[in-house]
């Protein structure tokens, strides 16, 4: 399939999408609800296995076979509930996505949601979103009052005798709250620490019941996967990491925006004939493909890299959120690397000591460097340091914040040693 | 100043009710509450954080670490207004540094960032998610402004002090209908 003539899935351009008789009348909305509901075929294992191989991949940073997900979830116990957690956190720096499917498909998400809940036998899904989006929890919710009056959500729905409810939870500013086991432990009304794995949240999850967490994006897509078929959505885009794929592309560029287009498009593409190329004729620097923790990659490298996880592990980075920001050739990239180390700093939820401890460490050393009091010893000891993070704390945060300093220091080494050099002084790009 | 008076209001007490019937644990109800509370009174202090508690039956040592752990939940007396630039990732590469820079200065910000006049402060964000449109800012927790520029903070800033509603800046899907080729 052409790119060029890719209808839009996700994000359509029909005039009120967001309402639920137009994604009824225009959607074929709550169509998929309602056959899995009603058509002997559509067992509970039915669902999960058609899911499955979809193969849509977690679009919440991990790429996870979501069908797989859920098919962990253990058999029903009579009278233990089981819970459904949207993600809806997008809080990763680059990110912004999710936002577009809030205002202009939240439908697609319910319905998602509600057909997840079928097929994992769950009572209830909450969507949690980040507390800074409260103009589109108001959207979100009232999409969800909307599908609770016309019986698509709640009690008895469409008369199958289901019971499935859809909550809306309203974050308060924390990035750590994105990591699935701090989302629960916020939802339960905790400081939001994550917990260590196993027990996995399957197991043990939202008090203590068995839970599955996906993105609100990986959930929207699964309604199109049921209305149309797996074999029609691994038809779409890149063959191992198939189907649509939101582009949040943002940066030096002439036309940032989320675009929407298969997966597995050259990135090539996307900057120069889909976002229009850097923005005053200026050459590209680097680009950080999936949100501010994925391996960024210098412009010599992305060269026929397509945007799914095969062709980007060729070049050592991950398709992310799919947020990627564009830099020219006037990015001081040290002053990025700077900021971007600021935010895990900022984030990090302090309970163990490399992440607490290392953060801090990243922003210190790296500021120091652009001073120009730094030593070319201090890049092996920040190399050292994201040895001491990796894999070795509760949750990936210390990961994600060491994969930037790592990939950044090694892609980028001349524009650190130029600010070492030349003591005080900027290099001259 | 009225000495405030640290009870709710029945329809709040309703809609903390709504809330608790959502969860099958009271303690999940402490997000939202506090969120109407924080409404209320403009910050959470030791008594609002406690009409909480109260409110919904857990200890006050609870809420209170719930409350300090967000960045949202305001602990401390702060002006009414909050304009928060964005200086994360793209923002920081899109002016969102400077749009602070000219935000501080406009108000005449003091360390905590408090203006002079006592109506309006400001601070750094971290991502919104809005990054396509940077640099960005968010108005007191709710209204985005995209795409900020010197003229735009200018025009923010006399509506704020005017004590005009921030309107809602709607922005369309991306026109995907031109290519480069
Ligand atoms: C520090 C951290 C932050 C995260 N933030 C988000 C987020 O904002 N949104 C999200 O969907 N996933 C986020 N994740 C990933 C989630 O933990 C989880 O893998 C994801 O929600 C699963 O959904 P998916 O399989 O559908 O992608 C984050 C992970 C980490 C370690
Ligand atoms: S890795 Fe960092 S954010 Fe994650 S639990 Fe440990 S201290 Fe908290
Ligand atoms: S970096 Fe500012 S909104 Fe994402």
């Amino acid at each position: 399939m052409d790119w060029r003539t890719y209808q839009k899935i996700l994000l359509p351009d029909t005039p009120d999408f967001h309402k639920l008789d137009v994604y009824e009348k225009e959607g074929q909305g709550y169509q998929a609800l309602r056959t899995v509901l009603t058509e002997e075929k559509w067992s509970r294992k039915a669902v999960v296995d058609e899911v499955k191989k979809a193969n849509i991949r977690g679009r919440g940073g991990a790429g996870f076979n979501a069908g797989l997900k859920w098919s962990f979830m253990p058999p029903k116990q009579e009278g233990v509930p089981r819970y459904l957690a949207v993600n809806g956190d997008e809080s990763e720096p680059g990110t912004c996505k999710d936002r577009r499917l809030f205002e202009y498909n939240p439908h697609t998400i319910i319905e998602g949601a509600l057909i997840a809940c079928y097929a994992m036998e769950m009572d209830a899904a909450y969507i949690y979103i980040r507390g800074e989006y409260a103009d589109w929890i108001d959207m979100v919710q009232a999409a969800v009052d909307e599908a609770y009056a016309k019986g698509y959500a709640g009690k008895n729905i469409m008369g199958s005798g289901q019971n499935i409810d859809v909550f809306v939870h309203k974050g308060a500013g924390a990035y750590i709250c994105g990591e699935e086991t701090s989302l629960m432990e916020s939802l339960e009304g905790k400081r939001p620490y994550p917990r260590s794995k196993p027990p996995f949240p399957a197991q043990v999850g939202l008090w203590g019941k068995p839970t599955t967490i996906n993105n609100v994006e990986t959930v929207g897509h699964v309604p199109h996967v049921i209305r149309n078929g797996a074999d029609w959505y691994l038809g779409i885009g890149a063959q191992t990491f198939p189907g649509p794929m939101l582009y949040g592309i943002s940066g030096h560029v002439q036309r940032p925006g989320v675009y929407e287009f298969p997966s597995g498009m050259l990135i090539t593409d996307l900057i120069y004939k889909v976002a229009g190329g850097i923005r005053g004729g200026k050459k590209l620097k680097a680009v950080v493909p999936g949100g501010s923790s994925v391996p960024i990659l210098r412009a010599d490298m992305i060269e026929g890299i397509t945007m799914d996880a095969d062709s980007l592990r060729t070049v050592g980075t991950f398709v992310g959120t799919a947020g990627m920001c564009v830099l020219d050739e006037d990015t001081d990239i040290v002053k990025f690397l700077i900021r971007v180390s600021q935010f895990y700093d900022h984030e990090s939820c302090g309970q163990c000591t490399p992440c607490r401890e290392g953060t801090g460490w990243f922003v210190k050393m790296l500021k120091r460097i652009d001073s120009g009091e730094g030593s070319t010893r201090d890049l092996d000891t920040l190399l050292e340091l994201c040895d001491t993070m990796e894999g070795r704390t509760v949750c990936a945060l210390a990961d994600a914040a060491a994969w930037p300093v790592r990939n950044t220091i090694i892609r980028f080494r001349e524009d650190f040693e130029a600010k070492i050099k030349f003591k005080g002084a900027y290099a001259v790009a | 100043m009225e000495p405030v008076s640290y009870t709710f209001t029945e329809s709040e007490i309703a809609e903390i009710q709504r809330h608790l019937s959502k969860y099958p644990d009271k303690r999940s109800a402490v997000m939202p509450a506090l969120w109407i509370a924080q409404e209320k009174f403009g910050w959470l202090s030791e008594e609002a954080i406690k009409l909480v508690a109260d409110t919904i039956d857990i200890p006050y040592a609870h809420v209170y670490g719930v409350a300090s752990f967000y960045t949202m939940y305001f602990k401390e007396k702060v002006p009414e207004h909050l304009i928060e630039v964005c200086t994360c990732f793209t923002c920081g590469e899109m002016g969102g540094k400077e749009m602070l820079d000219y935000v501080k200065e406009k108000i005449g910000a003091d360390a905590r960032g408090f203006g002079k006049d006592g109506k309006i402060w400001a601070r750094a964000a971290e991502c919104l998610g809005a990054c396509d449109t940077a640099p960005v800012c968010q108005i007191t927790n709710r209204r985005y402004v995209h795409q900020l520029t010197k003229a735009k903070v200018d025009e923010l800033i006399a509506k704020l002090e005017k004590g005009e509603e921030i309107p809602y800046e709607r922005i369309p899907l991306t026109d995907q209908s031109i290519i480069d080729d």
